[in-house]
Parts: C-alpha cells; structure tokens; sequence
C-alpha cells in the first residue's frame, strides 16, 4: 500500500489508541493532538508511508519527546520544536531524511512524528521501536538489534540545542541525554540515531500508527454507539480480558528518576472474589492475579476505564476507579532471548520467567 | 453560632436558620428573576415566624448556580484579555486554542503572549518581559477590555511573574479586574489558564450578583456578613468569592452533600439527592464529597476546577413512567410536575403520582391515580431502586456495605433497603439539604506543589503550614483547623527526590468579634 492521507479523524482516533498501547505510560496524547488540530486548521497535512515502501539506502529519523509528563502539562508542547531536532539531525549529518518514525507508538510520542512531518513536508513512516511505551532508551527493537545508538540531537523550544556524538552503548545515550534534557528543564525534543531504509525494515515494529488509529477508532465508535468499548477493542486486536475490577489501592515512589509503585484492584463480575496486584515502573510491567503473575512485559498490559474505554495512566489511576485490564500480544522482536534480556520481567528486576499470556 | 443558609436553584429557592447545631426553620420559595427580591422573599418568609428578631446572625451563607449557568448558556459574560507569560514556549497552543468556538467568539477580546515564567524547580524559564506586558496592556485598553486574565508557567510553584505583571496592567487600565491563574491552583497550564479566562469572564456578572446578594441582606434589616459557598464544600468571604466565581460553579450538588452529612450526623457515607430530574450520586469521606481527579469540563472548557465526583442518573420525583413494557425515567416533566402529573389533572403518569397511589405522598388527587394497584406500584418502585443500586455501585470505592443518606424532593424513591448498602437514611429537613449544607459550610485553604531535597515528612509538614494559612486568610478561625486531605506523588524523571505535596486543611468561619 502506498503513502496514503491521515485524516484529521484519523489523529482523533491515535490519540485514543496511542493512548492504550501506551500501557500506563508515555504521557497523554491530547497536546499533540490539539498541535495537529491547529496544523490541520492551518492547512498542513501529513501522510503515511509503509515501511516496504523505502529503499534500503533511505535514511529514517526517529523522533520522540523526552521529559518528565509533568513538566509537559506547563511547558506545552508545541509542533516546531521537534521538527527543529529533526533539522539539526540533517545539518549535523548531511542527510535528507525520506521520512520520519515515532520512537514509541504508545502515549503522547505517537503524535510527535507528525507534527515533524508536517512542518518539514515528509511523510510519517508506519512503524515505531517499541509498539508500546517503555521508560528507557535501550527498551526498544533497534537497541535489542544492537544498532548503532547515536549520534542524538536535543533541542529545546528557548533554542537550545545539543549533539550527542558517541557513546558506546543504550545505556550510556540514556544517562548523557537524560543529563542534557534535566539541564534543559526535564523536557526535551530529540532525534534520535538515524536509521536506513534497510534497518527500518528488519528491525522497526510495522503497521504501529495504523494499529493505534484502528483501536482509537474502535473506542470512539463504541463511545458515539453507547456500545461495549472493551470488547471493541478486542474486535480489532487479538487481545485478551485479563480482569475487571476497582482500584482500591494506588502506592507510588519515585526511585531512580521513574515513577515505580503498584495498584491493587478488588474484583467485579467473573472476578468478584479475586484480587489483581498490578507492578508499574513509569507503564505496567506485571500483573499478578491472587498472588501468581499472570502477564509481563513485553505482554502488553493495558488498564483501561471501563464505562468509557480510554487508557488509564499509571501517573494519573486513582483510588476507586472501575477498569478493565486487558493483554495484548507483545511486537515478536521481545521474544527472543536478547529481546528479554530488554523488556523482559528481569530487566524490571522481577525474578519470574517471561511466560506470555499469548503463548 | 447561629447562620442562614440560602440555595439559590433554578427552581426553588431554600432557605434554613441553624442555631447552635439544630435546624430551627427552612422554607421553600420559588425563585424569581429578581435576584434581590428572590433572597429577600426567602429571608422574610424565615423571618415571618419571628425567629430573627433581636437575634445575631453569623452570616449568611448562599449557594447559587448563576455562574455555571451564565457560562452554560452563554449570557451575561464579559470579554477577556487573554496575557500569557511563558513565550517561547507553548505558543502554538494559545489561550482559548481548545474552548469550544460558540465560547471563544463571545469571551475572547485577544491574546498577548510575552516572554517570563519558570521551571518546574523554581529556575526562570525567561526573564518578564515587562515592556512587552505594558504594551500588551496599552493595546487592551485601546481595545476597550476591563477584564484580563494572565497565565504563567508553573505559577503555582512561583506566581510573582503573575503577580508582577498584575501591577504593570493595573498601570496602564486602572479600574481592571484581573484574575491570575495562580490564583486557581494547580498544574496544567491550559486546564488553570482556562479556569482564569472563565473567571474573568465572570467579573460583571460576580460583581452584579454578590452586590445583590448584599442589598438583599441589608433590605431584609440583617446585620450579617455574607458568605458564598464554593464547590468543594466550604465557604469564602463575599470578596473572595467576587473574585474567584468560578469556584462557586458545582456548589449546589456539594451543599446537598455536606446537609446529608450534617442532618445524619454521618461523615463517611454514600448521598443519593433525588430532585424533580436528576439523582446525584456522590461519596462523603470526612464529611466532604469526594472530588473528581481528573479533567472537568464547564460548558465545553477543560478545566481542573475542585469539583465534587458526582454520578448523574435521569431519576427523579417527575421523572416519566410506563408501565409496558415498564421504564423509570429519564426524562421528566420538571417544574410542571404539579401541572402535568396525572394526580393533579395532567396527562404524564411520574414517579410521584405512583407514590400518590401508594400512599407515601399525600399530594394531588389519589383518586386519579387509583387505577395503580399496588403491585404495579411495587413494580415501579422495584425499578427505581435498580437504578439507584446500579449508580450507587458504580460510585463506591469500597467492597463493603455503607451506610446511604437519601435526600432531596425526590428521596421517597430511595427504599428502606438497597443491596450493596448497610442502611438506608431519611433525614428530616432532607428536602432542604442543600441550604443545611449552605448553612454549615467551613473556610478551607490548600497547597499543590513541588518540594525539592526535602524528606517526605517535611514537605508535607511545609504544605500544611502554607495551607493553614491560606485558610486563615480566607476566614478561617485557626484553632479549628483540621487537615482533611494530604496526597504526595513523587515525581518520575525529575531530580533530587522532587515530590508533589497537595494539602487541604478545613476550619470553621472566624465568629465576628
């Protein structure tokens, strides 16, 4: 299929979908949307591009916004500022970018490449890294293949602007740009590692802002026909109810820069009687039912409200909510044994083997 | 101590004298367009017992629904300057960016966005561009605005750039009312600006309304301070409350709430307040309405307002009736319930004709409705409890069963006994609750915002002396304060063990000396 026209409706839906397949993390999406809205308004319009369609030698950016969530409900984002990170991605590497990819599908960087794409006329490549949200930068499909981690360009809406030129590892680009975008005042808009046409292909996770736009979709619908928004999300991806319940207990602690904590929920319907214990650092990572996990990461676990079907964030869920927690099946890249070594339950220090939920 | 309380509802007109703790009359009057004669009526018709004669009276403390309603259906609001300190930052979202555009044409009089406000640790994020916001303001009063409302970055953490530019503006339109977005709480730049604006676009319409509020009290020969009840459930002094309107906008619901509490004497409990259309479902925990978390819209506007966690259901005492195949609600006749209600010679069969049938009222003509047997009355009755039950559940926070206070014209739909709930309770005067809550409302004070390099136990100790004083300042008498809420959410991402601390502390209103 080739490049195709996202609809002003279609950016409606991915901020619902982006939403849910942010798995309790990435941040709300209703800024970028609003900054689409006003593009759209303006006259701007971006379009959509398979992955299959580029030629091995293209050259990909990959953008997101960094930053704590907070900060970003102040500082509001505003559309130019990532198409600046993706311009000085191309001054200081002497491509020309074909097109350009979210670095997360899930939460409010799902919007970000758009609102690059418009700015900069390129269109938004259909696939991202992550096919989730996760709280670190070696957290993703290209970091699991072991593809070159810089350079990074940071750039922040005063104009500032930064270049992280080497470093040898994942892990380091996550401690020197976590650096340079706390100096900046927590929140950042970056570019990340160019990628080839040839790299998007074997390692991006495919189809991701069309998969976003379908379960958004699906949810309005439902919304607008008064019908089941769970179960119409469940009719556009081979998801899985894993519980319904209320929260009854919501503890939080901030270690190491991350939101870490836990919820408890008291079950209602086919759960009444049975207790969900559910672990989050920054997204849920494990879901625990009576005691016994019963989906990890990279399992997709997503707490949704129940009456309306929207996502429920770990940074917002709160005392006495009614949710439905659902499974989606994980991108296959996090199978593997090094992909679990990434996102698996170990690398959120949880000593249980990865068991999916989908297996 | 001894207060009026007075709720100003579309329909009714409530008002109620306590004396030390009891109810000592409440009257019920319909309100009238005439703000003034309406308050006036209800105080004389209080008053027409003799009861006020030679006494004090602490105050006088209304609940009105004009300001929501003003913004609701689009009258008497004024146009707004919109300036916004934060340049570069933001700036493709402007204020007014997501109102709805019916709103935004009638209220917004232009946006000035100039450079200034800070970081999340109190760092600025640029210098106040002061000469900008004096020419801002040049360019407002050439335009001929009265009302603006500024907005900062993280205002709440650090509001002299607000408060800086207030002087400046005030320079320049001297007789200007401004609100400031620091003024309105918490983090969210858009959800408090918006806040601001609605604020500001309330200023004639506060300053016309308190003023009749005023008049009111002295024509009926009060000597008593007037009081105006906010959304969550307390009080601010008749200044306060010209300035912050918005905070008054959910009082009726709350008010309701907090007369359940009162006249059941309970502080932790569910409220049902069945009026002729809708039943308001809500939780009390330490005698206030839980509040809603999360983004509330007022008239199509975002806005983190303190509002009360309410679940509407279309359930009332006029709420329309078939028999078959069987359904309660939700749409009602209103205030023509004594007009269209089959007992008083109309044609719509309601709620309230079955409980004429039954026997529970003793209104209309119970010969009109004599052709309901009382198994179809139990029928209805049966079905009306369902949907009390399905929306009660749905608002509970725990698995146990609660206690539950019935209130309002309508609670005669609330049975004895309701699953999921430990004891159902009528209370006298339930019918006038809401100015009971009026009557009783207490002065509050709070804090949001972000502590660095602090223990846990300090911050919250930090949030709770500026929350004491906040309240103290609003009127409150110290002694009694009480913390009734304390949150704390450490922050992800951010540094040196940043965690966000919301106190709120509530006290009883300072007796006049």
């Amino acid at each position: 299929m080739p490049l195709r026209d996202i609809t002003l409706d279609d950016i409606e839906s991915l901020a619902v979908g982006a939403w849910v397949l942010g798995t309790g993390g990435g941040g709300s999406p209703y800024l970028g949307l609003l900054n689409m809205r006003a593009l759209y308004k303006e006259g701007y319009r971006v379009q959509l591009l398979p992955s299959d369609e580029l030629a091995d030698d293209d050259w990909i950016a990959a953008v997101s916004n960094m930053g704590a969530p907070l900060v970003g409900q102040e500082r509001l984002t505003d559309s130019r500022t990532i198409a600046r990170a993706v311009d000085l991605m191309e001054r200081h590497t002497g491509y020309r970018f074909r097109g350009i990819m979210a670095l997360e599908i899930g939460g409010g960087n799902s919007i970000q490449p758009l609102m690059a794409a418009a700015h900069l006329k390129r269109p938004v490549i259909d696939s991202d890294m992550m096919g989730r949200a996760y709280p670190e930068a070696q957290m993703t499909s290209v970091a699991v293949g072991d593809l070159a981690p810089c350079p990074l360009t940071t750039v922040d809406v005063r104009g500032l602007e930064s270049v992280v030129e080497k470093v040898p590892t994942w892990k380091w680009m996550e401690r020197v740009s976590r650096k340079i975008c706390v100096e900046y005042g927590s929140i950042a808009s970056t570019c990340k590692a160019p990628r080839s046409g040839a790299e998007v292909k074997k390692w991006g996770i495919h189809g991701t802002t069309t998969k976003a736009i379908a379960i958004g979709h699906a949810v309005r619908e439902a919304q607008r026909n008064h019908t089941d928004p769970i179960a119409a999300i469940l009719s556009v991806e081979p998801g899985k109810v894993l519980y319904r319940g209320k929260v009854v207990d919501v503890e939080r602690r901030a270690t190491e820069g991350f939101l870490r904590g836990r919820t408890r929920l008291d079950g209602v319907d086919d759960w009444r009687g049975a207790g969900m214990e559910i672990n989050f650092q920054n997204e849920w990572i494990v879901a625990w039912l009576d005691g016994k996990p019963v989906a990890m990461s990279p399992d997709l676990i997503c707490v949704l409200d129940s009456v309306s079907g929207e996502a429920v964030g770990t940074e917002t869920i709160r005392y006495g909510q009614r949710v439905t927690v659902i499974a989606l099946p994980p991108p296959p890249v996090f199978l593997s044994e090094k992909g679990l070594q990434h996102v698996g339950p170990r690398a959120f220090g949880y000593d249980i083997e990865f068991k999916s939920i989908f297996a | 101590m001894r207060r009026i309380g007075i709720d100003v509802g579309g329909t009714n007109t409530d008002a109620v004298l306590i004396e030390d703790g009891k109810v000592i009359r409440a009257v019920k009057a319909p309100t009238s367009e005439d703000v003034t004669a309406g308050i006036l009526d209800s105080l004389k018709s209080l008053g027409s017992t003799g009861v006020l004669e030679g006494k004090r009276i602490d105050g006088v403390m209304i609940g009105t629904t004009h300001f929501i309603n003003a913004v609701v259906q689009r009258r008497h609001l004024t146009k707004v300057g919109a300036l916004r300190l934060g340049m570069p930052a933001s700036a493709s979202l402007p204020p007014f960016c997501d109102w709805p555009e019916d709103l935004a044409a009638l209220v917004c009089g232009g946006v000035w966005m100039v450079e200034g406000g800070h970081e999340y640790d109190g760092r600025p994020f640029m210098p106040l561009d002061e000469a900008a916001v004096t020419k801002a303001a040049h360019e407002m009063k050439a335009a001929g605005l009265k009302s603006v409302g500024i907005s900062s970055i993280f205002s709440p953490l650090d509001p002299s750039h607000e408060k800086r530019a207030v002087e400046l503006v005030a320079a320049v339109i001297p007789d200007v009312a401004i609100t400031c977005s620091s003024d309105l709480g918490r983090i969210g730049l858009l959800e408090r600006e918006n806040a601001g604006l609605l604020n500001a676009a309330l200023a004639d319409l506060s300053r016309d309304t308190i003023a009749a509020f005023e008049k009111a009290i002295r024509d009926s020969g009060l000597d008593a301070p007037l009081f105006i009840t906010q959304n969550d459930g307390t009080v601010a002094e008749a200044a306060q409350a010209r300035r912050l309107p918005v905070y008054s906008f959910a009082s009726g619901a709350t008010n309701s709430m907090r007369g359940a509490a009162y006249l059941s004497g309970l502080a932790d409990a569910m409220v049902i307040d069945v009026g002729g259309t809708t039943a308001d479902v809500g939780q009390l925990k330490n005698g206030f309405p839980r509040e809603a978390n999360s983004v509330v819209k007022i008239g199509g506007v975002r806005t983190l307002f303190r509002m009360p966690d309410l679940l509407s259901i279309g359930l009332g005492g006029g709420s329309h009736v078939s028999l078959d195949p069987l359904k309660v609600g939700p749409v009602s006749v209103g205030y023509r319930l004594l007009k269209d209600g089959i007992a008083f010679g109309g044609k719509q069969l309601t709620t309230t004709d079955v409980a004429v049938a039954a026997g529970i009222l003793d209104l209309g003509d119970r010969s009109k409705v004599a052709y309901l047997d009382e198994a179809t009355c139990q029928k209805v009755f049966g079905e009306a409890a369902r949907l009390a039950e399905e929306a009660i559940d749905r608002m509970k926070t725990e698995a146990a069963d609660v206690p539950l206070i019935a209130v309002g014209g309508g609670a005669f739909l609330i049975p004895e006994k309701l699953p999921g709930v430990s004891q159902v309770i009528h209370v006298e005067h339930g019918d006038c609750a809401n100015a009971v809550g009026a009557a009783i409302a207490q002065v509050a004070g709070e804090c949001d915002q972000i502590f660095k390099d602090l223990t846990r136990r300090d911050a919250i100790s930090a949030a709770s002396d500026i929350a004491n004083d906040r309240a103290v300042a609003a009127g409150a008498d110290r002694a009694t304060l009480q913390t009734i809420e304390s949150e704390d959410m450490p922050l992800a991402y951010l540094p040196g063990n940043s965690v966000r601390v919301r106190v709120r502390v509530v006290g009883d209103v300072k007796a006049t000396a």
